[in-house]
């Protein structure tokens, strides 16, 4: 400051000054400003208008500017309200819609539920005989599969995109220099279709091109089965078992109640005859004999393991033993069963023997699908023999529309490739370069074809060799028809408009035919149309046997229902008609003639076993050689023959018996495996026929001691992002082993250990009860005789023990029943579960961890003790579905820092997501184990595809929280609205959690305990009914009905006392 | 005071036990010895060694902790069925840790033990550097920590939420946290008039205005004297039932849950043991190499070291007798689940855990039983290490082998950590040291005034001395 300005100031100032700083005194522009501005930024204008004025037009100005910046273009997003509203379209209420998803060609009936047009669920369609309500894992799993991220999305040329124009373009060229030489190059390889508007349309190709050819091929053949069957009957037909009318049921290595078409129906009608009440205590009785142990194997009350090899020589013993056959003195069979095994055999020959024979008419012989002819065409004499066709078994015409022995239509297939004659293949899904039997190598083949083209569901293997690739629609997205396993029809209509440029079989087929642009929706509805006003044979009516007034009123039923009454083959319905005179050649007999609902067989019984002799010769291997081994080839339990391996729903299953997930494995004997010196894990390589391949191995208990099984589906190279193998396991595919001429199994194996190791996942590790009896077990005998030897297994906590008085549950208390005797541990209740309650796959290193998220597991134990999982004898072993017990007294409930599960008014044992901080002590404190965290981020939040997939009903639960099985609240709370609005009480049976629905043989019971006339009440009531670890006071509310077997005495000595788990 | 305890007094002054301070120290020579390592004295490299690791683990640690928070708790071991892995042991052991502070301050205080007072500060810095790292695992351990983080405290909120008061969580949250704060309290309330002497004594101004502000201006005079001894009473008899409460709730957090090998009626006196056990075993593994680094043989004297020894020997134990009774009832209660435990453990994939345990914590202390054992630091040190490490086995046997076969064999599992358990497990250790070393550097590790009580002058002059 200068002082020179304050001495001016103090010069011209008159009488007393006062200041506060040398500062105020100067007086400084500088100073006033700083008074001015003593006060924050702006504030000074308010004061003077001009400022407050220039102030308010700059904040309106920006404002307004402000929103301006809002006229910029935003990408589009279209949220169009319903102009009109689709009609039944509540949002927030979904929409259930019939239709079907086919595997190998036969349909599984199902209610696919659609939010908001979005498919996310799969139910089985309760008035369909094939599903009665249920479905299997596998069909639940098909939503996920629609989803799929890595699905092919477009029509490629040499990996090129193209339009269906050029597509459409380049194949009329073809289609017309084919035509001119009567289609002498045209070829197409197809599954087994039974899908009677696809079979016509290629019969009017083949008709329009009298030298193609039709060839089918499909990894999982039921050749055996349709050729001893033809055999037998003459004709092409198949056989439908009637299991809820069997007292005694004979498995030749069948699996019938978890593989192949029928197995839910099956599943239902054997639980049924073998549901034992407390008025009712009788139940079937059934035998397995079989290779490779199975589910089916599993319900068995008298299991005898024998090498796939070995059944054909059993089974003519047995056909000896009930008159069907020559019987047990032929020299044959008796050499072809293992030596130190044989007397035993006789005595296992006899008692069944006897069995069947004291019930003529209500008893039953399966044979297995993967045994061949001689063994089926000895099945039927048996049955015949019995006097059980027309009863338990029916036979019927053909489903598929052109019955044919796939190996060798493949086999024909590769020698006209060979013989240059193909120009044009069209491949129809499948994937024959990864699943052709090794000895054709289809791959090689392949790529001479001048042009190929293939159709499917992803850029697999085969895609990858073929010019054009034409993405497929998926079921759910497209139209089609297809038939279930009885013949009956359903309409598969589509739930979603393809979400990629996914074109049909049907409309692919168009393209070599004159109409070109037909798509599949006129397509079926033309067929169907066509097919009520007479044509192709079909004879429509309504259920209740009157004619529709129309076609269209017929249509609509047909797409209500998900099904045409009246097109089972019981029912009178046809054959799926074929008429095409050249198609694939062993077809033609049994084209076109309906065959009868219950044919009598061409040949006598005698003659019928000996005539399939000399015709299974060569299909069946000699009796096993010394020194070589048996290999048995059976498809994967999940990932079927391969086609799902990238689903990842199917991978997280755990397979049965074993619990293995993500992988496959060899299965061996104990025995076989002291001998190698293997344990779990060890990579065996297999020599077989000149091939190798490597595998892990896995001892199951109860495998045939010198067979090793091996399963298709694995080591996949171009599969997806979930099914590609990795490096080290991409030797683990079964097909470099397989042949055409022995598919299933064949002898000559050799095996060595290679001393690399493997993990497998698995979700169990120890399949031992320890005498803890969670799977309780009696014979009927014992439990008619004292039914509390259910109780009498563990201790019961007497309910007087506890200070405070029961709490009093006013409305309602929900509760669940396991039938442990009817379940079969098929796990369609974990998958149903993953698809209903959003639950994320974790991937095989998290199950490795012990991670797995599934909400209902299915527990498996073997009977018995540490040294019997050694032995020779094929060990009884149970299963057991375990959801959450919603425990009255809820050990997780009381450690919980922060009341994130809690107990509701209605006995539910709730998780609130919101509130959980993750300490995981109810985990901990859970005696059940069902609690399940997540540890990381396992839902998939980012890939947009599977968005839709999921439930909006159900929370998406992000990582670090726990959760467990809800009792399906969702649809209780669903059906709490409903009867809230019309005023009443839930009826029994309208809360049906997703296991309960999925549930092939009805084991699973929900629904309102303080109702005394529930039907879960009522099997609580049972005698059967116990709970697991109930001497912990937990009060499980999940209770179990005790399984029981019905041994015969002949062959296991009735125990003393209790039998010791 | 009547006769009868006079003659008990009169008797006792009859035994002399070996001295506390080895002879010709004097006032001056106390304080100067030990006020010279805080403020004079160069630190040997061995210190800037220490820290160094110390603070290198440390840094393991808080990359460990944000690749936690990143990813989740699956970067651990931790699965169904054992939800709980690394972060409960190492809480349960850093938590038995932090025991021996506490007792040798307050027990021992009240019970006149006046051999804790070379001992006292350098344990309650250590049970409260043990609580530190030992409140770090409940936090991080959750799934989702930085709502656990408040949700587990009982706070008025918008929603009337109260945290579940049943769950022995919530009482661990009471307990531990009424033991941090207390113990700091205690250790803080005995620091000021050693601060205050190292205010008197700093050279150097910004370091006696530091030590100052922490002497709250302690002058020493009687009336502070007189108040200061009401306080540090009082605080020693409010953390006496804290020694005993912590790690009984801390057991609760085992014995509340129904698993066969945590539901059992012995484990809060055997956790209370167990945890002086550790205590102990850590104050001589970390006073054995500081006497020697800084040279403090005359005040942490060989009757220190077998005195704790002894306690070591009392508590193992009392240790011994849990594990035996543990394994008793596992056969007497005639309870398959708890047969099997005890089985399990014993001969289960878990063994060489559980004989391990064994071996260290019941086997080896018995060399305890021998003086010369008890007087020699090198054979103290290695004992003291077996028996840490045996601490730590024993809560990997009690959280883990209870859990991994609990009562449904479908649902076994295995639990093996993961190289994320490992840093943190050595990274909270690290995190210990440096709080360690870095005490050591700037507070005197030993009571001045206390050790001041006990040079013969003290004595000779009669009475207390304060």
């Amino acid at each position: 400051m200068d002082p020179s300005v304050i001495r001016s100031r103090l010069a011209v100032a008159e009488g007393r000054l006062y200041w506060r700083s040398l500062g105020e005194l100067a007086d400084t522009l500088e100073f006033r400003e700083y008074l001015h501005r003593e006060f924050p930024a702006q504030a000074s204008e308010w004061n003077d208008p001009k400022g407050r004025r220039q102030f308010l037009k700059l904040m309106s100005a920006s404002l307004a500017l402000a929103g301006v910046g809002a006229c910029t273009k935003q990408p589009a997003e279209h949220i169009v309200p319903y102009i009109r509203q689709p009609e039944d379209l509540v949002p927030g209420r979904p929409l259930f819609f019939a239709s079907a998803i086919p595997l190998s060609g036969v349909a599984q009936p199902v209610l696919v539920e659609s939010h908001m047009g979005r498919p996310t669920k799969i139910e089985g369609n309760p008035q369909h005989p094939a599903s009665l309500g249920a479905t299997d894992a596998i069909t639940q799993a098909a939503v996920l599969d629609l989803y799929d991220p890595d699905r092919a999305r477009t029509l490629t040329h040499r990996g090129e995109i193209r339009p269906w124009s050029a597509f459409l373009t380049a194949m009329q060229a073809e289609t017309a220099r084919q035509k001119a030489r009567q289609g002498a190059g045209l070829r197409f390889l197809s599954g087994p279709i039974t899908s009677p508007s696809l079979a016509e349309m290629m019969a009017t190709i083949l008709a329009e091109n009298p030298q193609a050819r039709w060839h089918q091929y499909d990894p999982v053949t039921r050749d055996g089965a349709r050729i001893g069957t033809q055999q037998a009957a003459g004709a092409p037909a198949h056989a439908i078992y009637h299991l809820a009318k069997a007292d005694v049921v004979v498995s030749l290595d069948a699996d019938f109640l978890t593989c192949g078409p029928g197995s839910v129906r099956y599943q239902k009608d054997f639980a049924a005859r073998r549901r034992v009440t407390d008025e009712r205590k009788e139940m079937s009785r059934f035998y397995a004999i079989e290779s490779t142990p199975s589910l089916t194997g599993a319900k068995a009350d008298h299991r005898l393991a024998l090498q796939a090899g070995a059944i054909e020589g059993f089974t003519r013993e047995l056909a000896g033993s009930v008159g069907a056959g020559p019987g047990g003195a032929a020299p044959g069979p008796g050499a072809s069963v293992p030596g130190p095994d044989a007397p035993d055999i006789q005595k296992w020959v006899a008692a069944i023997g006897k069995d069947l024979q004291a019930h003529r008419g209500t008893s039953l012989v399966v044979a297995g699908d993967y045994q061949p002819a001689a063994v089926h065409a000895a099945a039927h004499a048996m049955n015949q023999a019995l006097g059980n066709i027309g009863a338990t078994v029916t036979y019927g015409a053909a489903i598929e529309a052109s019955p044919v022995d796939q190996a060798a239509s493949l086999a024909d297939l590769v020698r006209s490739i060979d013989a240059g004659q193909v120009e044009v293949l069209v491949i129809l899904g499948g994937n024959p370069v990864y699943s052709a039997p090794v000895d054709l190598k289809f791959s090689e083949k392949l790529v001479k074809v001048g042009l190929s083209v293939y159709h499917g569901l992803h850029v697999d293997e085969t895609a990858n060799l073929c010019h054009w690739n034409i993405a497929d629609a998926h079921p759910l997205e497209s139209w089609g028809d297809a038939r279930a396993y009885d013949g009956t029809v359903s309409i598969i209509q589509p739930l979603i408009a393809p979400l990629y440029e996914g074109r049909s079989a049907h409309e692919v087929l168009t393209v070599f035919t004159s109409q070109t642009d037909r798509r599949g929706y006129p397509i079926v509805k033309d067929y169907w149309t066509r097919a009520f006003g007479g044509g192709s044979g079909w004879t429509i009516r309504a259920a209740d046997g009157q004619p529709f007034k129309d076609a269209e009123t017929f249509w609509r039923r047909a797409l209500h229902d998900g099904f045409i009454s009246g097109t089972a083959i019981a029912d009178g319905g046809p054959a799926t008609p074929f008429t095409a005179a050249t198609a694939a050649a062993p077809a033609a007999g049994g084209a076109g003639s309906a065959a009868p609902t219950n044919p009598p067989p061409a040949a006598p019984p005698a003659s019928a076993g000996s005539a399939a002799a000399p015709a299974a010769a060569p299909q069946a291997p000699a009796a096993p050689q010394p020194g070589g081994l048996e290999i048995i080839f059976r498809p994967d339990p999940t990932v079927w023959d391969g086609r799902f391996a990238n689903n990842g729903w199917l991978q997280e299953l755990p397979k049965p018996l074993t619990k293995i997930t993500w992988d496959t494995s060899a299965w061996i004997s104990p025995q076989l495996a002291r001998e190698h010196r293997l344990s779990d894990g060890d990579v065996i390589e297999l020599r077989y026929r000149g091939n190798t391949a490597r595998m892990p191995v896995f001892r199951v208990p109860g495998h045939p001691a010198q067979s090793v099984t091996v399963f298709l589906g694995y080591g996949r190279r171009m599969a997806g992002r979930v099914g590609n193998a990795a490096n080290e396991a991409e030797g683990f595919n079964a097909y470099l082993l397989r042949t055409s001429d022995a598919p299933w199994f064949g002898s000559g194996l050799e095996i060595s250990k290679t001393g690399a190791r493997y993990l497998l996942a698995t979700t169990q590790e120890h399949h031992l009860m320890e005498g803890r009896a969670p799977v309780r077990v009696a014979t009927l005998e014992q439990y008619k005789a004292e039914p509390a030897v259910i109780h009498e297994q563990a201790h019961n906590f007497p309910r007087t023990l506890t200070m405070y008085p029961d709490f009093q549950y006013p409305g309602y208390k929900w509760g669940m029943a396991i039938d442990l005797s009817s379940c079969t541990g098929c796990s369609a209740c974990t998958m149903a579960c993953t698809a209903e309650n959003n639950i994320p796959v974790v991937g095989k290193e998290q199950v490795a961890a012990g991670r797995e998220m599934h909400w209902i597991r299915v527990d498996h134990y073997f009977a018995g003790h540490e040294s019997d999982l050694e032995g020779e004898r094929a060990i009884e072993s149970y299963h057991q579905p375990v959801p959450c017990m919603h425990c009255e007294n809820a050990p997780c409930e009381i450690v919980c820092p922060v009341a994130a599960t809690t107990h509701s008014s209605e006995g539910l044992n709730d998780m609130t997501y919101n509130r959980c901080v993750g300490t995981r002590y109810c985990s901990n404190n859970c005696p059940y184990k069902v609690r399940r965290f997540n540890f990381l981020l396992y839902q998939d939040w980012t890939t947009p595809s599977l968005e839709p997939m999921r439930n909006p009903d159900v929370t998406v639960r992000s990582r670090g929280v726990m959760e467990k099985c809800t009792y399906c609240v969702q649809r209780i709370n669903q059906a709490r609205i409903d009867a809230k609005r019309e005023d009443r009480k839930i009826r029994d049976g309208e809360i049906v959690t997703a296991c309960q629905a999925v549930c092939p043989s009805d084991a699973i019971v929900f629904g309102d305990l303080n109702d005394p006339a529930s039907q879960v009440s009522k099997l609580k009531a049972q005698q059967r009914n116990y709970g697991v670890l109930e001497d912990l006071n937990t009060r499980p509310r999940t209770t179990y009905l005790a399984t029981l077997r019905n041994p015969n005495p002949e062959l296991e000595p009735a125990p003393a006392g209790t039998t010791e788990h | 005071m009547d006769s009868k305890l006079d003659a008990y007094a009169l008797s006792r002054d009859d035994y002399n036990p070996p001295p506390l301070i080895e002879p010709g120290h004097t006032f001056g020579s106390v304080t100067e010895q030990i006020a010279a390592i805080v403020l004079t004295r160069r630190h040997p490299y061995s210190w800037v060694f220490g820290l160094f690791v110390g603070f290198m683990l440390s840094m393991m640690l808080l990359m460990a902790i944000t690749w936690l928070l990143i990813k989740g708790t699956g970067i651990w071991g931790v699965n169904v069925p054992v939800g709980w892995g690394f972060a409960i042991i190492n809480f349960v052991w850093w938590i038995g840790i932090g025991h021996a502070g506490t007792l040798i301050s307050a027990i021992l205080l009240l019970l006149k033990q006046d051999w804790r007072t070379s001992i006292n500060r350098f344990a309650e810095a250590m049970t409260l550097f043990a609580v530190v790292c030992a409140g770090i695992f409940p936090l991080i351990h959750t799934g989702r920590p930085w709502l656990a983080a408040y949700w587990l405290l009982p706070y008025p909120n918008t929603m009337s939420i109260w945290p579940q008061f049943r769950s022995p969580l919530i009482w661990d949250i009471f307990a531990v946290s009424t033991y941090l704060t207390v113990s700091l309290l205690f250790w803080y309330v005995g620091l000021v008039p050693d601060l205050a002497t190292l205010r008197d004594r700093a050279k150097s101004l910004h370091i006696r205005r530091l030590f100052g502000l922490l002497a709250l201006g302690w002058r020493g005079s009687a009336r502070h004297w007189e108040r200061y001894e009401a306080a540090y009473l009082l605080l020693a008899g409010l953390s006496t039932p804290l020694v005993l409460s912590v790690h009984t709730v801390v057991s609760f957090d085992f014995a509340i849950g129904i698993i066969p090998g945590w539901h059992a009626t012995i484990f809060p006196p055997y956790f209370v043991a167990g945890a002086i056990y550790a205590g102990f075993a850590m104050v001589l593994t970390l006073a054995i190499p500081l006497r020697v680094l800084y040279g403090l043989q005359d005040f942490l004297t060989m009757r220190h070291l077998e005195n704790m020894g002894k306690v070591m020997l009392v508590t193992g134990l009392i240790v011994g007798y849990g594990y035996v009774m543990e394994a008793f009832f596992g056969f007497y209660s005639a309870n398959r689940y708890e047969e099997y435990m005890i089985l399990n453990r014993m001969t289960g994939p878990y063994w060489p855990f559980y004989w391990t345990l064994i071996l260290c914590n019941i086997l080896t202390p018995q060399f305890l039983w021998i003086k010369s054992v008890r007087t020699s630091p090198i054979k103290l040190f290695l004992i003291a290490m077996v028996v840490n490490v045996g601490m730590w086995l024993e809560r990997f046997v009690i959280v883990i082998t209870s859990l991994h076969r609990d009562f449904l064999p479908s649902s076994w599992g295995m639990y093996w950590p993961t190289r994320w358990d490992l840093m943190t497990f050595f990274g909270t250790i690290g995190l210990f040291v440096t709080l360690f070393f870095l005490f050591v550097r700037v507070l005197p590790m030993i009571s001045i005034f206390e050790m001041r009580t006990v040079v013969p002058a003290a004595k000779v002059r009669g009475g207390k001395a304060h």
